[in-house]
């Protein structure tokens, strides 16, 4: 039992990570970015080079690619949503652009390091077991929920005390108030796809390291799950979407272990559809989208 | 012609399956609903007529694609009277939920070998067969342009609440379309399994509605036959261009996603209507020049 809620958190805390970028660009653009799944894939790509090819410490390695994944961001802003801005249907068009970048991301990691699984080297992490009361976990699971953690909270504090975070705020509540205020509203969006992309690359990295297999389609099964876990917490909302995430990873293992592994994806497409039905703005719905 | 049209059979059976895939989501886009549940509906379809043409020998082929083609049509109808009152991105994640449902009860049902799926389904479906299917479904949605329906359709796509208030039932319009494609998906579905011998859950993954819908916007989506010179463009294209990647040291894989992916943004971006588009726009350019 203690055992199970563990592994629901510690898988929770990267769903919640994935997620929480994921859902910061739809509160500023009301756009779904399909291209996020791309760049965490892409962002465990780099960790796995700078590690594996480059010989980095995973400590200087977790860093660059986190940086590296926010780059990605900044590009795919600029090529596949800045253009569209003012469109009337600037949402749809901007779901299938962000697919098409998403497409071309995964094209370009399936050329660069093929279909197959890759894998950290063995010594990447010390392989050390941590008790928390009767159940067990590896110090890797335990960092992993640590920095994931951090990373939410330092967005939250980033949103909410920083003159950047007043402006992505301001650009979310509406874009032509901003600008009117002098707000520069093409940087705060960059500035936002920035931290979610970074986030969403800090989210594949840790995946990578956690389940040791990345490949270009990785991304896509986390996709749906951060779909899940954005409607369950609420279209833009930040804390619903940590909140949310950790309900899905607690949800997910005590299916697996109760029901059994086939049912595992049932269960958060289930809760979806659920959500969407009964209560499609979330457990925290669009009030809070505009404080976040 | 005949030699070409031998040599490229199943290129050609794949353009028209593909051109109806593309279709069923052009159903929906047509009222302006971003619907992503064609996958399901499409394995719903395939494992219908597969298993009548395993467990009801003798009923014709014909029977066996308008079950295929019906019974997503009746699930779609459950389906859409809670999803349908979501808007926009929101439908568009349920759609994907339910597609993604129906693949895993597929996977998870004993009675299909679960991920395994059907296999050595006797080949019924005939190249023409798929014609037919296609102009068949051609002609139901070019006979809605310009009708009555085909006005309010318009009318819901440009603006929903405003079409309401004109008196138009929305919520039977966007009911008939998602049943229409429904119907489309499934059908293809029955035709794609009785050609390519076999149905596994595998292969009806979210990635290919995706598929379907980059192939409806760049062929077009406002207008019915965009779908279909879409799917035709991004089905043909990459085997005439597989010469020319593997000649720049691309593997044909990500070469071939690659292309769909930067076609997909060049029409999003530039242009917005897409293919069907481009004469119009080409004419427009050369008399601005002259």
């Amino acid at each position: 039992m203690g055992q199970q809620l563990l592994n629901g958190i510690f898988l929770g805390s990267i769903y919640a990570l994935f997620a929480v970028g994921y859902t910061l660009v739809f509160g500023v653009l009301d756009i779904l970015n399909l291209a996020h799944q791309a760049v965490f894939m892409l962002a465990a790509f780099v960790a796995l080079a700078l590690v594996a090819d480059a010989h980095l410490s995973f400590w200087v390695a977790l860093p660059l690619a986190v940086v590296a994944g926010g780059l990605i961001g900044v590009l795919l802003e600029r090529i596949a949503f800045r253009p569209l801005r003012g469109r009337a249907d600037s949402n749809i068009s901007g779901l299938i652009s962000s697919l098409a970048m998403a497409t071309v991301f995964e094209a370009i990691a399936l050329q660069f390091f093929g279909p197959d699984i890759s894998r950290f080297p063995q010594d990447t992490f010390p392989d050390r077991v941590i008790r928390i009361g009767d159940a067990t976990a590896s110090l890797l699971q335990v960092l992993i929920v640590g920095i994931a953690v951090v990373l939410m909270a330092v967005l939250t504090l980033l949103l909410a005390r920083t003159r950047l975070g007043r402006q992505i705020r301001a650009v979310a509540e509406s874009p032509r108030a901003a600008r009117i205020l002098g707000v520069n509203v093409d940087r705060a969006i960059a500035m936002a796809f920035f931290l979610s992309s970074a986030l969403g690359g800090a989210a594949g990295v840790l995946f990578g390291l956690a389940f040791n297999s990345i490949s270009p389609d990785v991304g896509r099964g986390v996709e749906l799950k951060g779909l899940a876990v954005i409607i369950l917490g609420g279209m833009g909302s930040i804390p619903g979407a940590v909140i949310a995430g950790f309900a899905l990873g607690i949800i997910e293992v005590f299916t697996v272990a109760q029901i059994g592994s086939s049912f595992r994806d049932v269960v958060s497409f289930a809760v979806l559809f659920l959500v969407l039905i009964a209560r499609p703005r979330g457990l925290l719905g669009r009030a809070a989208a505009r404080e976040a | 012609m005949t030699d070409l049209l031998l040599a490229y059979q199943s290129l050609f059976a794949f353009v028209g399956i593909n051109a109806l895939l593309a279709l069923s989501v052009y159903a929906t886009l047509a009222c302006g609903q971003l619907s992503l549940a064609n996958a399901g509906f499409m394995a719903i379809g395939a494992y219908t007529g597969a298993l009548l043409t395993f467990h009801a020998k003798g009923l014709p082929f014909v029977a066996v694609l308008a079950a295929a083609a019906l019974a997503p049509a009746i699930v779609a109808v459950p389906l859409g009277l809670p999803v349908l009152r979501l808007r926009g991105v929101f439908l568009a994640i349920a759609t994907v939920g339910f597609g993604e449902v129906v693949r895993l009860f597929f996977v998870n049902w004993d009675f299909t070998n679960g991920a395994l799926g059907l296999v050595a389904i006797p080949q019924r479906t005939r190249l023409w067969t798929i014609v037919l299917a296609l102009a068949v479904a051609l002609y139901v949605l070019g006979r809605l342009r310009g009708s009555r329906t085909g006005y309010a359709l318009e009318a819901i796509r440009e603006d929903e609440t405003a079409a309401r208030t004109m008196g138009i039932y929305t919520t039977g319009h966007k009911m008939a379309m998602l049943v229409l494609g429904a119907a489309l998906a499934g059908l293809a579905g029955g035709l794609e399994a009785h050609f390519t011998f076999m149905v596994a859950p595998g292969g009806y993954r979210f990635e290919r509605v995706v598929d379907w819908l980059v192939q409806a916007v760049v062929g077009g989506t406002t207008v019915f036959y965009g779908p279909v010179i879409g799917a035709a463009f991004l089905t043909v294209l990459p085997e005439i261009l597989r010469e020319a990647g593997a000649r720049l040291g691309l593997a044909p894989g990500p070469f071939r996603m690659f292309l769909n992916g930067a076609i997909l943004l060049a029409v999003i971006l530039y242009l917005p209507n897409g293919l069907v588009s481009l004469p119009a726009r080409l004419r427009r350019r050369a008399r601005g020049a002259a």
